[in-house]
């Protein structure tokens, strides 16, 4: 029939314009990036079995880690609060009750050995030139050192909880460095409710003084991520989490370390943030297309109706 | 004074007619307002149109409600105001969206539907003209509106239309600061530009639709075969129950009905975009806020400007400026370039076919590639493409001319 070619011809070129400026287009304005699916190859395995009861005693002892960190899940509270703890060392220093169940195994390991190198981070902080980074490696306390990282390892894995909630994940993977603002939360946490504005600005001042630290730590303030779900794309947000590097070479951003269950977390938190009609739209989509359907099968009788005695 | 019936109940029919000539009113602008039967679906377009438009303005004073204008609020109160905290915000959000950007793909439908049938000359060069004045106000509402979220893209996308009315080498600066009411984009442009597009555009735009449905009166739609109908002969055949020998048909409800299923049929493909697809019509970038200290690594308008944007780019600064206006200015002039007698479509005119076809073709090279990075092969291909943009306008002339009469 006459008017399905011209139809196919209308069809044909409108894919053809939205195929070039979509699909086409960002495929060649965007570089792509092959993501490493979390699994930090780059990072040597762990070979040592890891024993948690040896490594809560060098956690708490040989290790220091309490000297910066707290474990609150284990009773052990933070030695300073976040605004100083910014001052000192840039950043908040993250509590480590829940580690075990958001970050790579190989990666934490990692870390514990040389902080800069796990974290992507070497072209800020070199030692060579006086650079350090504000967490101290840990250089072993007289037995085999890997025995002895796997041992922590061991022990973090042991003391995380088993369910981690969307938004617990973001708070320890991203929150310290990036606010939060239409869920009310900043590099200080969750905004309390105050009842006299005095008190309410007083916390405000708390909240720039960290950021203030944090600026200067990081370059630039990192941006909210209120709505950062909507700003990218889920391929770009991915890969920039797992290796920040091969999105925007030279960010100060460290890697983050996410294992791939926690990452999904932390997505999933920035959808239910950043995109909340995600579950509203799914759920109204199919009645407002069913509805136009039954309108155009009406229409078209109608439409016989009216033309059938034209021809 | 009119006699009036003083029997005649308030509110009916004859009580209206004799105030208000409804009767009259109904036969002239629908039941007895004669439409060529010999059409195809491209034929509804200027009521789907009418459709999205109005979904537009609906969906537009649902937006107003509570979207603020004030460069501090502005990004907030769409993007958590209106997306989290308003019931169906987002919705409404959605198909404003999507509707500001399908309505263009109608729109280049529409016009292209009009150039292969030849709908624009022999009386018609009115119905041409006006729909041009609506598209370049339609694009000045696009322009206008996407500054309102205040992203990145609104911002450096203001920056740079803005700019060019410096005029290249003339540096006029003065008249820059005087459209942004500031040296920068800022709260004085952010609020003008929210003036222009919730109040004088839509006014502009709703008097444009009136006086382009008014061209379509007197020289009547045209039909598949550009066939020259004498309307008063058919009406009455029509009218006379002979509707298969009648070349025409009523508006209402005749041609309506099938308006009406076309509707039907685009609605499901909005809505899919709505619901599934929306992405294409609300770019990422966007959803950054505006910050005049970071320039984003591509600066690109939507898709329905990008050819446009193609023939500035790959010119020096002057140049560019002066194709760019051209582009913007050649399409109005399409009735008296086109200098044939024939009004029939494309297929049949020669020449013209190829021309429609390049054209065409053209338009969406040059859509494709304003949106590439300017680099290399493209840069080459921009400039080809532009440069044959330019010259159709004397090809037309050309071949117009040696069409012979059909």
């Amino acid at each position: 029939m006459k008017e399905l070619k011209v139809l196919a011809v209308v069809v044909f070129f409108s894919l053809l314009v939205y195929w070039g400026v979509e699909p086409f287009a960002h495929g060649q304005m965007h570089k792509h990036v092959d993501g490493d699916k979390f699994a930090y190859s780059d990072l040597p395995e762990i070979t040592k079995e890891g024993d948690a009861a040896n490594g809560g005693n060098l956690v708490m002892g040989a290790g220091a880690c309490l000297g910066c960190h707290s474990i609150e899940s284990q009773g052990m509270p933070a030695p300073m609060d976040a605004g100083t703890a910014a001052a000192s060392y840039g950043v908040n220093p993250p509590d480590l009750s829940n580690i075990g169940a958001l970050y790579d195994e190989k990666f934490l390991a990692a870390l514990i050995k040389n902080p800069a190198h796990a974290l992507n981070v070497e072209h800020k902080f070199d030692p060579a030139a006086g650079k350090m980074h504000p967490m101290v490696a840990f250089y072993g306390a007289g037995g085999d050192i890997d025995q002895e990282v796997a041992d922590m390892v061991a022990y973090f894995k042991s003391i995380a909880p088993k369910e981690l909630s969307a938004k617990e994940a973001f708070d320890n993977a991203c929150g310290r460095c990036h606010a939060m603002r239409y869920d009310k939360y900043t590099q200080l946490g969750d905004t309390p409710e105050f009842k006299y504005e005095k008190d309410a600005l007083a916390y405000q001042i708390k909240v720039l003084e960290y950021q203030d630290h944090l600026k200067a730590y990081m370059g630039k303030l990192p941006p909210d991520l209120s709505i950062i779900i909507r700003a990218r794309s889920a391929h770009f947000l991915e890969t920039f989490v797992e290796n920040p590097q091969t999105q925007l070479p030279g960010t100060s951003m460290p890697r983050v370390g996410l294992s791939k269950e926690g990452y999904e977390k932390v997505e999933a938190y920035l959808t239910e943030i950043g995109d909340p009609s995600k579950p509203k739209r799914e759920a109204l989509g199919p009645w407002v297309l069913g509805f136009f359907v039954i309108f155009s099968i009406l229409a078209f009788l109608w439409k016989k109706y009216q033309w059938r005695d034209l021809h | 004074m009119a006699k009036f019936d003083e029997n005649a109940r308030p509110f009916s029919e004859k009580w209206l007619d004799e105030r208000l000539g409804v009767v009259t009113l109904k036969k002239v602008l629908s039941t007895e307002y004669w439409i060529p039967k010999d059409i195809n679906f491209l034929w509804a377009m200027g009521m789907v149109l009418a459709a999205t438009f109005g979904l537009l303005l609906i969906s537009g004073i649902f937006l107003l409600m509570y979207y603020k204008p004030d460069a501090a609020l502005a990004f907030d109160s769409v993007n958590y105001t209106i997306m989290t905290e308003v019931g169906y915000g987002w919705l409404w959000r959605h198909i404003h969206g999507v509707g500001a950007s399908i309505v263009f793909l109608i729109i280049y439908i529409h016009m292209f539907t009009g150039i292969y049938y030849g709908s624009y000359k022999k009386g018609r060069e009115m119905i041409w003209i006006s729909g041009m004045l609506l598209f370049v106000t339609f694009s000045a509402e696009a322009f206008s509106g996407y500054m309102l979220p205040w992203g990145q893209m609104s911002y450096w996308a203001g920056m740079v239309i803005t700019n060019l009315f410096s005029g290249g080498s003339l540096e006029a600066y003065g008249l820059v600061e005087w459209i942004r009411g500031d040296y920068v984009p800022g709260d004085a442009f952010l609020t003008r530009f929210f003036m222009l597009h919730v109040l004088l555009l839509p006014l502009v735009i709703i008097g444009l639709i009136v006086l382009h449905f008014g061209t379509l009166r007197l020289p009547h739609v045209n039909n598949q075969k550009g066939e020259e109908i004498d309307f008063e002969e058919a009406a009455e055949l029509y009218k006379a129950g002979k509707k298969k020998e009648s070349k025409v048909i009523p508006f209402n409800p005749v041609f309506l009905s099938k308006d009406i299923f076309v509707m039907g049929v685009y609605f499901i493909l909005f809505f899919y975009l709505v619901f599934y697809h929306f992405g294409f019509a609300m770019d990422p970038v966007n959803f950054d806020p505006a910050d005049g200290l970071k320039t984003p690594p591509h600066i690109y308008p939507e898709w329905y400007f990008l050819w446009s944007y193609e023939i500035l780019r790959p010119f020096n600064k002057d140049l560019g400026l002066i194709a760019f206006g051209i582009a913007q200015v050649a399409l109005f002039f399409l009735p008296f370039i086109d200098r044939s007698p024939n009004v029939a479509p494309a297929h049949k005119r020669g020449l013209f076919n190829i021309w429609f076809w390049v054209l065409l073709v053209d338009m969406i090279v040059l859509t494709i590639l304003g949106k590439l990075p300017p680099e290399g092969i493209y840069n080459d291909l921009g400039l080809v493409s532009a440069i044959v943009f330019l010259l159709l306008g004397p090809a037309l002339f050309v071949i117009t001319k040696m069409e012979k009469k059909i």
